[in-house]
């Protein structure tokens, strides 16, 4: 629904658009308005309909019914060139850059400035430098892509835009894979597009930022559009009972708890040029939060406590006696389980149908003399699906075909058949919607009130703050501190330790 | 929404056609190739002697003289001795059996003419009666005028659709087939096995070498036991070595298995020194040609067992299992505890044991072993398995596939062979066959011309 406070009109209306797909309505009649100079938060959870009506209007999905109004009249948006025609530009996720080419030359891919027919390598440069002056960046346009970090492969996408003269840019999960330096960084730029007149849809699941630095806020479910405020109108409960569609009492369900004795004991952990000399310990019932910035360590921490990695130095006990964890295989036969940072590339394997992934590990159970009893695994996944409601038609989807919600859920059961003592979780709810996340911090709080010893990796601080009993926090590849009891604890007190 | 009982399995029946989407494609070819090569067939040996008897019976009265003549060979001795046995029966007087050529039954002609016999008819086959001598039999022999050649009738079929055809097809794609199944293998772990076709010479070498040296055509059937297995196991060696190559040293398979390509081609051209190997006994083609049961090849049955074997392994076992976790997901699969070296040495191995059994049934048809056998065979291998179903890129692919694929490349092959396609034309058709079956793939997994189809209002 329009700002009533604005005398302006908008810049784009989307009205009553429909997309199925087969067996599914994508989006029912949804929704959305953008003014000019604003920045739009886009929020619900996974499989709300978000990708989908953007991907509508980029024209990269035909949509079934509906009306587009750019500048109150009526675009068809039936293709990508539309779109960038009209002034659209999405930066997925995954940003959509040739790693092995620079940065001018992704700027002007398709579009190369030429003098008489060659490529005028000082023209794009000329105008590279102006877009990233404009932007408030210093990039190297001759870098190459791949050598630049996220951050400021994003602000290449971003350039990327406004040369195309982009009036809306969609950005899809901006901050997921920044530090919270390059966060601050990108709410700069953002703000100077915002003054330069360019409206901004922002697509994230951290709600701080959607306070930060939104405008209003439109809020998705199950392919409708649910509501549209102005963001200082809104609290952290309200956008998330919009968004969950059910009144949440507790956003962090951790138990308190009693942790027992040690169980896994880590000493002089090191591994050359990611881990140095790092010792702890997780007790039993405990849920004890790694975190750091990016490139501390912690995943890499992880990784050689499960025998991922290969390690140069330290010991590794569990209840009281050591163990030689030389690859996955060993860590996993000795009760300790990784729930690994990217789900999709390292988890699980998308190809394969859900039951088989979730008794892949643990296949010696489920099968007799080499041959796999179909039945047992089918029946012991039906339980893990019911305890942990995975939403799944049958065991024989594919599991690329899940939700990321249910993916993890997925990943998790895998683990819990296992009867692991120590779990491992690395950024357990990273790309996860919000009622989901409310199921897996149920999971971990009940897990670890059963007694099971939990390494909870995260860089979300409220979830860290929220959910684990002690903190550890990590500084380019050591411990730097540890705050023994996390309820008491402040997201500033963790910052620091965080910075060294 | 919570999920009640053990979950049941997805549609069987739509997953079937998915899965096996080119058995619908092998349908069409056979039913085209059945519709060109539609033909009058000349009936032959006991089955010719049937119809021509009742046609016998049917025209001419019953006492009459009749002189059977066919040509030498086994099937023509079956013709005579049926029609001899059935005419007797009912009550034909047999004047005289002719195996042999033209002359003899000329004298056989003449023989009847001078005995003053008399003669009604002349029972022959189809090439029989294109003999000048009986044609004018009449004219050539005044005491015989009046007898007419008489020949089994014809019938209308599809040449292709002959059961000597159809088990010359499946023969034809044995050795294929079988080292399929290995390579099948190795590319759902996102590999590749250049070397099968060099391991089939090196195999049918070593078999042929093994057996000179028991004895060469007085080798004994144990001796010749051996030397098969000798010949496999060599070749799985190879394929082991290939595979420590390719886990241990992480060289990228198709680099390795080129390697070994050369490698092995040339230790069969140095035990062989350059020549083809063919001191073997007759009882060797046992194998290779012999048809035991049923009258189907067995090397057919081989290779029919040995599809059986393969499906329940990739799709019962835990090792199946692993061999599509490891093509899926290598990294995800390790992180699950699984020895994923361990899973890849053995798809090297089983390739190169495939490829030794194709080199042995190679040898056995041949009745010899040369190093120049199976030459470009790795590319027909490959293609069955990809026109079957298989992605090159790993992680998903159908045993059995594989083996609709081998018979769709053979139908063609076939196929055109009955339509006499120039050679030079079938290997044009052959490529653009598989090229056309990646095509079809692709276009099932991803629905790119539906998109095109549906344009949004504006």
């Amino acid at each position: 629904m329009a700002d009533p406070s604005s005398p302006r009109a908008p810049l784009l209306v989307m009205e009553g658009v429909d997309k199925s797909f087969p067996g599914v309505q994508a989006l029912k009649k949804a929704r959305l308005d953008l003014y000019a100079g604003e920045v739009l938060a886009l929020l619900g959870e996974n499989g709300a309909g978000k990708s989908t009506l953007i991907k509508v209007l980029a024209g990269a999905l035909p949509r079934d019914t509906g009306t587009l109004l750019l500048d109150g009249r009526p675009v068809a948006m039936a293709s990508p060139l539309d779109a960038r025609r009209a002034g659209v530009a999405v930066i997925y996720q995954e940003f959509n850059l040739i790693p092995t080419l620079s940065a001018r030359e992704n700027i002007f891919l398709g579009r190369e400035r030429t003098t008489a027919g060659f490529f005028s390598r000082r023209r794009e440069s000329a105008q590279a430098r102006l877009l990233f002056d404009r932007i408030g960046v210093r990039i190297d346009p001759e870098a190459l892509c791949r050598a630049l970090t996220i951050a400021q492969q994003q602000v290449v996408e971003i350039a990327k835009a406004l040369s195309l003269g982009a009036r809306i840019i969609v950005m899809d999960e901006p901050s997921a894979t920044l530090t919270s330096q390059e966060v601050e960084r990108l709410f700069a730029v953002i703000r100077d597009l915002k003054a330069a007149g360019i409206a901004v849809i922002y697509i994230s699941h951290r709600l701080e930022e959607v306070f930060r630095i939104a405008d209003r806020a439109t809020v998705m479910r199950d392919g409708e559009t649910i509501a549209t405020r102005a963001v200082r109108d809104l609290t952290r409960e309200t956008l998330i009972e919009m968004m969950v569609g059910r009144p949440i009492e507790k956003e962090f369900p951790k138990t308190a708890a009693t942790p027992g004795e040690p169980r896994l004991v880590v000493e002089g952990l090191s591994r050359a040029g990611a881990v140095r000399g790092v010792s702890f310990a997780v007790r039993r019932g405990e849920v004890l939060a790694l975190t750091g910035l990016v490139g501390s360590g912690r995943t890499e921490v992880a990784r050689l406590i499960f025998g991922a990695d290969r390690r140069d130095a330290g010991t590794i006990r569990l209840d009281g006696r050591r163990l030689d964890i030389r690859s996955p295989r060993d860590a996993i036969r000795n009760g300790i389980c990784l729930l690994a940072e990217d789900r999709k590339a390292q988890g699980l394997v998308l190809g394969l149908p859900v039951g088989e992934n979730f008794s892949l590990p643990n296949l010696g159970r489920f099968s007799k003399a080499g041959f796999v009893r179909r039945r047992r695994e089918r029946e012991a996944f039906a339980v893990h699906a019911r305890n942990l409601r995975i939403k799944v038609p049958n065991a024989d989807t594919p599991a690329r075909n899940l939700s990321g919600g249910n993916q993890q859920k997925l990943v998790l059961a895998k683990w819990l058949e296992s009867n692991s003592e120590v779990l491992i979780f690395d950024e357990p709810t990273r790309g996860i919607d919000v009622g989901t996340k409310y199921e897996i911090y149920l999971l971990i709080s009940n897990l670890a009130a059963a007694g099971k010893s939990i390494l909870m990796i995260s860089s979300e601080l409220p979830e860290v703050l929220g959910m684990s009993d002690r903190i550890l926090v990590m500084h380019e590849g050591r411990l730097s501190g540890e705050i023994a009891d996390a309820r008491a604890a402040t997201q500033e007190q963790v910052l620091a330790l965080a910075v060294g | 929404m919570p999920v009640e009982g053990p979950l049941k399995s997805g549609g069987a029946v739509s997953r079937f056609a998915t899965h096996y989407g080119m058995l619908g494609v092998l349908a069409l070819l056979g039913l085209f190739f059945s519709w060109v090569t539609i033909q009058e067939q000349d009936r032959t040996g006991a089955d010719a002697a049937k119809y021509l008897a009742r046609r016998l019976a049917a025209d001419a009265p019953k006492p009459s003289r009749v002189l059977i003549v066919a040509k030498a060979g086994e099937e023509d001795a079956r013709f005579a001795d049926t029609l001899e046995a059935i005419l007797k029966k009912e009550g034909f007087t047999v004047a005289g059996k002719v195996q042999g050529d033209p002359r003899e039954a000329k004298k056989a002609l003449q023989e009847i003419a001078d005995a003053g016999g008399r003669l009604d008819v002349i029972a022959t086959t189809r090439e029989g009666a294109d003999w000048q001598v009986l044609a004018t039999a009449g004219r050539a022999f005044p005491a015989l005028a009046g007898v007419k050649v008489r020949i089994p009738a014809t019938y209308t079929w599809p040449t292709f659709l002959k059961i000597e055809n159809l088990k010359n097809v499946a023969n034809q794609i044995v050795v294929i087939a079988v080292v399929a199944i290995g390579m099948t293998m190795v590319i759902i772990t996102g590999g590749i096995d250049l070397s099968v076709g060099s391991l089939i010479a090196l195999s049918a070498v070593v078999a042929a070498w093994l057996i000179r040296r028991a004895g060469g055509e007085g080798a004994s059937g144990a001796a010749l036991v051996f030397a098969c297995l000798g010949a496999i196991a060599a070749c799985g060696l190879v394929g082991a070595f290939s595979g420590l190559v390719i886990t241990v040293f992480r060289i990228p398979p198709f680099i390795a298995t080129l390697g070994m390509m050369q490698v092995a081609s040339g230790l069969a051209f140095l035990l062989a020194q350059g020549q083809s190997i063919y001191q073997i006994p007759d009882s060797f083609t046992w194998l290779g040609r012999g048809a035991d049961l049923l009258g189907l090849p067995n090397a057919v049955i081989l290779m029919v067992l040995l599809y059986a074997a393969a499906w329940v392994l990739m799709s019962r076992t835990v090792l199946g299992r692993y061999i599509y976790a490891v093509g899926g997901n290598r990294e995800a699969t390790r992180l699950s505890g699984i020895r994923v070296r361990t899973v890849l040495l053995f798809v090297y191995v089983a390739s190169g044991l495939a490829a030794g059994l194709g080199g042995v049934v190679t040898a056995s048809q041949l009745k010899s072993g040369a190093p120049t056998y199976g030459q470009m065979y790795e590319l027909y291998v490959i293609a069955a398995v990809v026109v079957g179903g298989t992605s090159l890129a790993g992680g998903e692919g159908k045993v059995l596939g594989t083996l609709i694929g081998a018979f769709i490349i053979a139908v063609i092959w076939n196929g055109m062979n009955l339509t006499h396609v120039e050679s030079y034309t079938q290997k044009v058709v052959l490529g653009l066959v598989i090229l056309a079956a990646v095509l079809l793939d692709t276009l099932k997994t991803r629905s790119w011309p539906w998109r095109f189809l549906t344009r949004p209002p504006v």
